[in-house]
C-alpha cells in the first residue's frame, strides 16, 4: 500500500491531499474541486485505474462527492474526496475523461441536486420526467432550512 | 361468455406484468413453466398481450414510473378479469412501503382479487393460488 | 405520460409481455442496422439507498438482499464485507467458508438462468427448459440449507446467521455430483453445437477499450481479456483458501461470454467441493457478535455473478448509515450496450442484450425507431423473433 501512496503522491504533488489508508486496502485522496479533472485523468489514464463508481452525499455544511477507481494488482481502491458548496454544489463533468461516468452524473443530479458542467445529456435517469422540480430525495430532511 | 364459462370451456389465459420488483416473483413465475413444475397441464397459458388475458399476474411494489402503465394495461385487459397480486411487494409494498418511489401498492392503483403473499412464494404457492381462482369460478 | 398511439403487439412468445412507452432502452436504426441507443433506467428503482439510511444495520442485509432476486445474496455480501472493513475484522473460519458455499452456488443457479434466457432468444427452447430444469436442484439445495430457494437470508455482520449442519453435508455432497453431471452435459451440448458457435461468434463485441470507459466488470469483461476478479484481486471469505481459476477468453463476443459464464459454473462446483471438504466433520463458530458499528466509512465488494458488486457506507456511530451507495454489477456492464450494439444488425441486437445478463426485467422494455422519421418499429418481442430467424438461415448454410 505504500508503494501506491507514493506514486499516487508523486503524481498528483500539490493537488492530492491527506492521502492515506484509511482501512484495509482503501485509500482516500482529497482533491479540490478545480483540480478534479486532471486527477481523475492522472488516475483513468496515467495510471490506468479502473473506474468503479461515484458516490455522492449531503453533510451538514457541505455536499461531497468520492470518485472510485480500482487499482486491481495492488488490491487497494482508491477514492477521490472533493467538497462542494453548500449552496451552489456544481463540479465539472468528467464524461470526456470516463464516458461510463455519464450515468451516475444524473443520477446525483436527479437525487441530490448537484449541477455537472458540460454534461452533454442531463435529463432524468431513474426519476420519471413528471418528478417535481428541486425535490431531491436523497437530501436529508434534517438539513432543511 | 362470463369468465366462469370461458374458465370451464377453455384454458385460463394469463399476463404477466411487473411494477418495480426484485424480479424474484417473477423467476418464480417462469419457473412454473418449466418441467418440475409445469403450469400447462392446468390448462395455464402465458400470454403476450393483455387483450387477450383472463388473469392479471402482478408483481412489484408499482414504482412512480410505472403506475400509468399498470393502469393501461388494466384498462387494455378484457373484462371480466382476475387480478392476482403476487408477492409481498404486490399486496402491501414489502419493505418498500415508505420509499419515496413507491407508487402502490397495487391495490390503490386497480382492484385486486387475489393476494398470493410471500417474498417470493414458492411455485406451489402460485399454482396453490391460481388453482383456487379456478375452483371460485366453478 | 399517456400515449394514445395503441399499437398492436403480437404474442410471440409468453416471455416479456411489453407495452409501449416509456421504453427502456430506445434504439434508432437506418435499414437493417443499428445507429444510436439510448438507455433509460428507472423501471425497478425503489429508493433503497434512501430506505437504507432508516434501517437498523442488520435490517439493511434483508433490504439489499431484495436489490435483486437473481443476484440475491451478492448485495447482502458485498454489503457485510463493507461493514467489516469498515469496523477492520475478521469473520470465523467457519463463516468463510459457508460465505463462498453460498456465493458460488448463487454463481451456478445464475449463469444457468442466463443460459435459459438466452438460448430462448436463439430459438433454442430445450436449451430453455433444460437449463432452467437443471437449476431447480440448486435452488433445492440452497432450501435445504437456508429455508428458501430465493431470498436466503444467510448473510449477516460479522459472519453468517446459518450454519451448514456436518450431518447435511454427504447429502449436498451428492446434490452437487449430480448438478456437475447435469452442468457437463449442457455445457458440451451447447458448446458443440455448429450453429450456436456460427451465430454468437464476432457478435456484439467488446473492445479493451470499451470495457476500460464504462468501467465494465465480470463475464463481461473478462470475454474480453480484461482480467479482473474482485475474488482474486482482493481475495475475501473461502477464495484465498481454496485453489481455482479466473476464467478469460479473447474475443469478447457473445459466443466468449457464454463460455466464461459456463466454464465459471465448473470452477464454482469446484470451489464448493473444497469449501464442503474443509468444513465437514469439524466445529466452528459461524459468526462474531458486533455490538457496534463506529464511525467511519468502509468500502466492500463482491464478485457477483455479473462483476463486481460494489457498496459503500459512512457511519457516525450511531444505528443507521449516513449514506450507502450501491452499485451493481449490471450499472456498469448494461450500457455497453452502446458500444457492442452500433453497427450491428437488428437480429443482432436481442442476443447482444442477453450477452450482457442484465436483469430480466430490463430486457422487458426495448424499442427499436427509425432514426430518421423517429417512427417505432419493433418492439422487444419482434427482436427476438428477428434473432430465431437469423439462427435458423443459418442453420440451413450448415
Amino acid at each position: 500500500m505504500k508503494d501506491i501512496i507514493g506514486r499516487i503522491q508523486s503524481k498528483l504533488g500539490d493537488r492530492g491531499k491527506d492521502i492515506k489508508e484509511q482501512t484495509n486496502n482503501r485509500v482516500y485522496v482529497s482533491v479540490d474541486r478545480k483540480n478534479i479533472k486532471e486527477c481523475a485523468k492522472i488516475l483513468f489514464e496515467d495510471m490506468d485505474a479502473r473506474y468503479i463508481v461515484a458516490s455522492d452525499m449531503e453533510n451538514f455544511d457541505s455536499f461531497e462527492i468520492l470518485y472510485h477507481f480500482g487499482f486491481d494488482k495492488e488490491s487497494a481502491i482508491v477514492s477521490l474526496r472533493v467538497y462542494l458548496d453548500k449552496d451552489n454544489p456544481e463540479i465539472d463533468t468528467l464524461t470526456d475523461i470516463i464516458p461510463g461516468i455519464s450515468y451516475i452524473e444524473r443520477e446525483m443530479w436527479e437525487l441530490l441536486g448537484i449541477n455537472f458542467k458540460g454534461h452533454p445529456n442531463m435529463k432524468h435517469f431513474l426519476l420519471g420526467d413528471d418528478w417535481e422540480k428541486g425535490n431531491y430525495p436523497l437530501r436529508k430532511d434534517k438539513y432543511e432550512k | 361468455m362470463n369468465l366462469k364459462t370461458k374458465a370451464l370451456k377453455k384454458s385460463l389465459w394469463v399476463y404477466h406484468m411487473s411494477g418495480g420488483s426484485c424480479n424474484n416473483c417473477d423467476i418464480e413465475i417462469l419457473d412454473c413453466l418449466t418441467p418440475k413444475f409445469d403450469l400447462e397441464r392446468f390448462g395455464i397459458v402465458l400470454v403476450g398481450s393483455p387483450r387477450h388475458a383472463d388473469v392479471l399476474l402482478c408483481t412489484g411494489i408499482v414504482n412512480k414510473k410505472c403506475v400509468e402503465r399498470v393502469k393501461e394495461v388494466y384498462e387494455q385487459t378484457a373484462k371480466p378479469c382476475v387480478v392476482v397480486a403476487i408477492g409481498a411487494c404486490a399486496c402491501s409494498g414489502g419493505m418498500f412501503r415508505d420509499s419515496y418511489e413507491m407508487g402502490g401498492p397495487l391495490n390503490k392503483i386497480i382492484p385486486v382479487d387475489i393476494y398470493i403473499p410471500g417474498c417470493p412464494p414458492k411455485p406451489e404457492a402460485m399454482i396453490a393460488g391460481i388453482v383456487k381462482v379456478l375452483e371460485k369460478l366453478k | 405520460m399517456k400515449n394514445n398511439k395503441k399499437t398492436v403487439i403480437v404474442p410471440i412468445g409468453p416471455y416479456h409481455p411489453l407495452l409501449e412507452e416509456p421504453e427502456f432502452f430506445a434504439l434508432y436504426c437506418d435499414g437493417e442496422k443499428i445507429v444510436d441507443v439510448e438507455w433509460q433506467a428507472g423501471y425497478n428503482h425503489r429508493g433503497i439507498e434512501k430506505l437504507s439510511e432508516s434501517k437498523h444495520w442488520d435490517q439493511v442485509t434483508f433490504l439489499v438482499e431484495r436489490i435483486c432476486g437473481i443476484c440475491s445474496t451478492s448485495h447482502p455480501f458485498a454489503y457485510c464485507n463493507t461493514i467489516e472493513n469498515l469496523i477492520g475484522m475478521t469473520i470465523p473460519e467457519r463463516a468463510k467458508y459457508i460465505r463462498s458455499i453460498i456465493g458460488e452456488l448463487e454463481r451456478i443457479h445464475s449463469h444457468l438462468l442466463w443460459m435459459g434466457l438466452a438460448g430462448h432468444f436463439l430459438g433454442y427452447n430445450t436449451v430453455f427448459m433444460w437449463a432452467w430444469k437443471y437449476r431447480e436442484p440448486v435452488l433445492d439445495l440452497f432450501e435445504i440449507i437456508s429455508g428458501n430457494r430465493n431470498h436466503y437470508a444467510m448473510f449477516k455482520i460479522g459472519g453468517v446467521r446459518r450454519n451448514i449442519e456436518n450431518e447435511d453435508i454427504p447429502k449436498i455432497r451428492k446434490m452437487l455430483a449430480e448438478i456437475k453431471g447435469q452442468l457437463e452435459m449442457l455445457i458440451g451440448a451447447v458448446l458443440d453445437d455448429p450453429v450456436l458457435t456460427a451465430r454468437l461468434k464476432n457478435v456484439g463485441v467488446l473492445t479493451k477499450q470499451d470495457i476500460k470507459n464504462f468501467g465494465s466488470v465480470g463475464p463481461v469483461a473478462r470475454a474480453s481479456g480484461v482480467d479482473v476478479d474482485v475474488r482474486r484481486d482482493e481475495p475475501y471469505a473461502a477464495y484465498p483458501l481454496v485453489e481455482w481459476s479466473v476464467i478469460t477468453a479473447k474475443n469478447g463476443d457473445v459466443l466468449d461470454k457464454a463460455v466464461v459464464r459456463l466454464s465459471e459454473c465448473l470452477e464454482a462446483v469446484k470451489i464448493i467441493t473444497q469449501c464442503l471438504d474443509a468444513i465437514e466433520g469439524k466445529a466452528g463458530e459461524i459468526g462474531e457478535e458486533v455490538r457496534r458499528v463506529p464511525e467511519g466509512e468502509g468500502i466492500g465488494r463482491h464478485e457477483a455473478p455479473r462483476g463486481e458488486c460494489f457498496h459503500y457506507i459512512r457511519s457516525d456511530g450511531a444505528n443507521s448509515p449516513v449514506r450507502h451507495k450501491i452499485r451493481a454489477p449490471s450499472y456498469t456492464n448494461v450500457p455497453t450496450f452502446k458500444a457492442s450494439c452500433i453497427g450491428q444488425t437488428i437480429s443482432d441486437v436481442a442476443i447482444i442484450l442477453a450477452g450482457v445478463d442484465p436483469c430480466y426485467c430490463c430486457t422487458e422494455r426495448v424499442a427499436v425507431y427509425d432514426a430518421g422519421k423517429k417512427k417505432k418499429l419493433y418492439d422487444f418481442q419482434h427482436l427476438v423473433e428477428l434473432s430465431k430467424q437469423k439462427t435458423e438461415r443459418i442453420r440451413k448454410e450448415i
